[in-house]
């Protein structure tokens, strides 16, 4: 027993230790949102820890119920809010199953393409985040100058930086025209000479290897067993990724590689995230260069939901109103038949799965969304048994949390 | 080749195993089993040792109201399994009556299905035999009433407010 | 001497000429003081965070302004509500809120923190301002960082026309 905990003899005569108790968070000058953790220490290594959420729980779920399949779409951008085009693609995969649409095959390339620079938009924030958690306040500033390039890129496709809802049920809302796509081309050229200038700085960093060699090490089986997707589980040697094992949209057209660790520590983790980043690249440019060959398609489906008025039937011609001059009437007729859908894709941060039960109204009956940050963060106290609490930063920032993601 | 020609084998496996406790197979966007509360827990092992090691999902359902289809009960406990080597998908449900909303947890066979009944608890008020520690998650711990239930309203008027939010209005107006 | 021999340098402000002596009124120079070093505390909730960050990186840079972020709120003047605000974590907030030094300012940051965004469900808390005093109002959903650019040069603004905020008075 250490010196730090003092063996409190109760009334029964046995003797337990009693360990010191502290609270960490809700704010705490860490960028990953309002996590608070209960933690009890024998001095500075934790013995147990409690993590609390639900201070950011807005009701997501509950308030699908009352809005429209294209309006639920606005909502699931603010749950995983760095990239938020990973998850619109979720739930319009699983609305697509219920109506039994698919895609054409020109805005299935360009969904691959928002996937992939979402992804790129996440990895980069994850390490400027995990590094400044670490120390290393450079790389932070060196992400976030290539974000806000991907960032700026994304405001000519659809307008917004951060939560933009363009990928719509049956396809996407607009097309690329060719000033995004040479942006893109320029990007993908000058990516791979930026990746190295990070990796530059903390590869073989000493400081680095200390803090992440050996930090939270877990084996296959209980990666599983604990739930673990996404870089946490390939971190650990398992090559489980959903765009190889149920591929969607474009990604049995592309080739590209899904990196893996061995030790399954910190270290792993960061190394199988930063493969991920020049694979992304490639897919990029693959799907660049195939978008030549499907020039001038559409890029939403015949029977997709009407954008303005998704749960009616809009009848051709106006009809004369005494204010408003003219208006559209329609039929009230449920869009989506009855059934449930079950779709999940490789989001940046694991596994993103969305379980949908329809029945037939114009709103989802139920809308269940399963988000890797929950799980990962109910993984938190096994990982952090034995560590000490700088080495917790470290976990929280390598397994890649996004509250709004767990909280939903 | 639809999905019930590609696990035959397995289904016929496992009404010979479980003659009691599989009510029907259907087959929708993924092979779904609707089994008994008694001795879901058995098959549910069953199927983890047969190799659909990944829990993905654990969630509830409530069908009060459900017009296009007559449920037998009111909830439903939904389990989503993956067989990482066969690259399967199966989809379990488990139908659960409204005053009686218990079911067996699964927490022996993954850790993880610790923080998902815990949420199902917490959104239905379905509670889990055998959990070690079944307490409110996102909700904080004195909240009453089941949000994700449809009787619930969305949005909570003065009257029904949470008790902890209208003390902590009171005591700042009593400073301010 | 009197004012006569005094010299106008700018508005309010007069120097004695040839010494290094300028004569204004108080309130103008804490004013200047507190505008030109506003220190926020980072409290980031929700997608308005990200922004925040992106302001502080280095293409839009706060730091030229004098804003530099602090941890602690006890080190902080203007705390910058950026995100959702629930039920559940409002006591946190208005703690945190209490522990700042005056004279202090409440800059809510998101259409969910002034009143609510799109979330009118039975956890979040309709805007800020239901327990929290809000100087400057910034909406958007996520605000551009040209906007909450925009937000802290009003609150500077804001800070400048005060008076008698001083010494007994914070």
């Amino acid at each position: 027993m250490s010196l730090y905990v003092e063996v409190i003899k109760n009334r029964n005569g046995k003797s337990e230790p009693e360990y010191f108790t502290i609270n960490m968070g809700p704010h705490h000058p860490s960028t990953h949102g309002v996590l608070r953790l209960v933690l009890e220490l024998d001095g500075e290594t934790i013995v147990k820890c409690d993590p609390r959420i639900g201070y950011l729980h807005r009701g997501v779920e509950k308030l699908a119920e009352h809005l429209n399949y294209n309006q639920t779409i606005v909502l699931s951008d603010r749950l995983d809010y760095i990239a938020s085009a990973a998850n619109n693609i979720v739930f319009c995969l699983a609305f697509e199953k219920l109506l039994g649409i698919t895609p054409p095959r020109r805005a299935r390339l360009i969904r691959t393409i928002v996937g992939e620079m979402a992804r790129i938009s996440s990895h980069l924030l994850w390490l400027a985040t995990h590094a400044l958690d670490i120390g290393a306040m450079t790389v932070y500033l060196y992400c976030f100058r290539d974000r806000e390039w991907l960032l700026s890129i994304f405001e000519k496709v659809c307008g917004a930086r951060l939560t933009h809802s363009y990928v719509r049920v049956g396809g996407v809302r607009l097309d690329f025209t060719q000033e995004i796509i040479d942006e893109l081309r320029r990007f993908t050229e000058e990516f791979p000479k930026r990746i190295l200038d990070y990796e530059t700085l903390i590869d073989v960093n000493r400081i680095w290897l200390k803090r992440t060699r050996d930090v939270a090490v877990v084996d296959a089986e209980t990666a599983i067993n604990l739930g673990l997707t996404g870089p946490v589980l390939r971190g650990s040697g398992v090559p489980y990724d959903v765009r190889k094992f149920r591929p969607y949209d474009a990604y049995d057209e592309v080739e590209f590689e899904v990196p893996v660790g061995e030790r399954g520590d910190t270290y792993d983790r960061y190394k199988v995230r930063m493969k991920e980043l020049r694979q992304s690249n490639w897919i990029i440019k693959q799907c660049l260069d195939k978008l030549k060959e499907v020039e001038g398609e559409p890029v939403l489906a015949e029977g997709a939901p009407d954008l303005l008025l998704p749960s009616r039937v809009r009848e051709p011609e106006p009809k004369p109103h005494p204010k408003k001059g003219f208006i559209f009437t329609g039929k009230e007729l449920p869009v989506v038949p009855p059934g449930e859908a079950f779709a999940s894709i490789e989001s940046p941060k694991g596994e993103l799965a969305v379980y949908v039960i329809s029945d037939g109204g114009p709103n989802p009956w139920r809308l269940r969304i399963r988000t890797p940050s929950f799980v990962h963060i109910s993984a938190i106290p096994e990982l952090a048994k034995g560590h000490m609490i700088a080495d917790l930063v470290a976990i929280i920032g390598t397994l890649d949390v996004v509250l709004g993601d767990c909280d939903r | 080749m639809g999905l019930l020609e590609i696990a035959m084998d397995l289904i016929t496996e496992l009404r010979e195993k479980f003659p009691k406790v599989v009510l029907e197979v259907l087959e929708k966007d993924v092979l779904t089993i609707v089994c008994r509360r008694e001795g879901s827990l058995e098959l549910i092992s069953y199927l983890k040792e047969k190799g659909f090691k990944h829990l993905i999902d654990l969630c509830g359902a409530d069908y009060q109201g459900y017009k296009s289809e007559k449920k037998p009960e009111r909830f439903e406990v939904v389990y989503h399994l993956y067989n990482l080597d066969e690259k399967k998908l199966i989809r379990v449900k488990v139908p659960i009556p409204e005053n009686d909303a218990w079911q067996y947890s699964v927490t022996s066979l993954w850790k993880t299905a610790n923080w998902f009944e815990r949420e199902c608890y917490d959104m239905f008020g379905i509670a889990f035999r055998g959990h070690p520690d079944l307490r409110r998650l996102l909700m904080p711990e004195d909240w009453e009433g089941y949000p994700l239930r449809k009787d619930y309203p969305l949005f909570l008027t003065e009257e029904n407010e949470w008790k902890g939010y209208k003390e902590f209005l009171a005591s700042i107006r009593g400073v301010k | 001497m009197g004012i006569e021999g005094t010299v106008k340098v700018g508005e309010d402000i007069r120097q004695i000429p040839g010494t290094p002596v300028f004569i204004t009124p108080l309130d103008k120079l804490f004013n200047w003081a507190r505008a030109g070093s506003l220190w926020p505390l980072t409290f980031g909730l929700a997608c308005c965070a990200i922004e925040m960050m992106a302001t502080a990186a280095s293409h839009f840079d706060l730091d030229r302004f004098g804003i530099i972020f602090r941890a602690s709120p006890r080190q902080a003047d203007v705390i910058i509500i950026a995100g959702t605000v629930t039920k559940k974590m409002a006591p946190m907030v208005r703690r945190v809120y209490d522990q700042m030094p005056e004279p202090k300012y409440v800059i809510a940051m998101g259409s969910c923190a002034c009143s609510g965004g799109i979330f009118r469900t039975y956890s979040v808390v309709q805007g800020a301002d239901e327990f929290l005093p809000v100087d400057v109002y910034i909406p958007g959903c996520p605000p551009r960082p040209e906007a909450l650019i925009y937000g802290l040069v009003q609150l500077q603004e804001k800070i400048k026309k005060e008076s008698g905020r001083w010494g007994f008075w914070r």
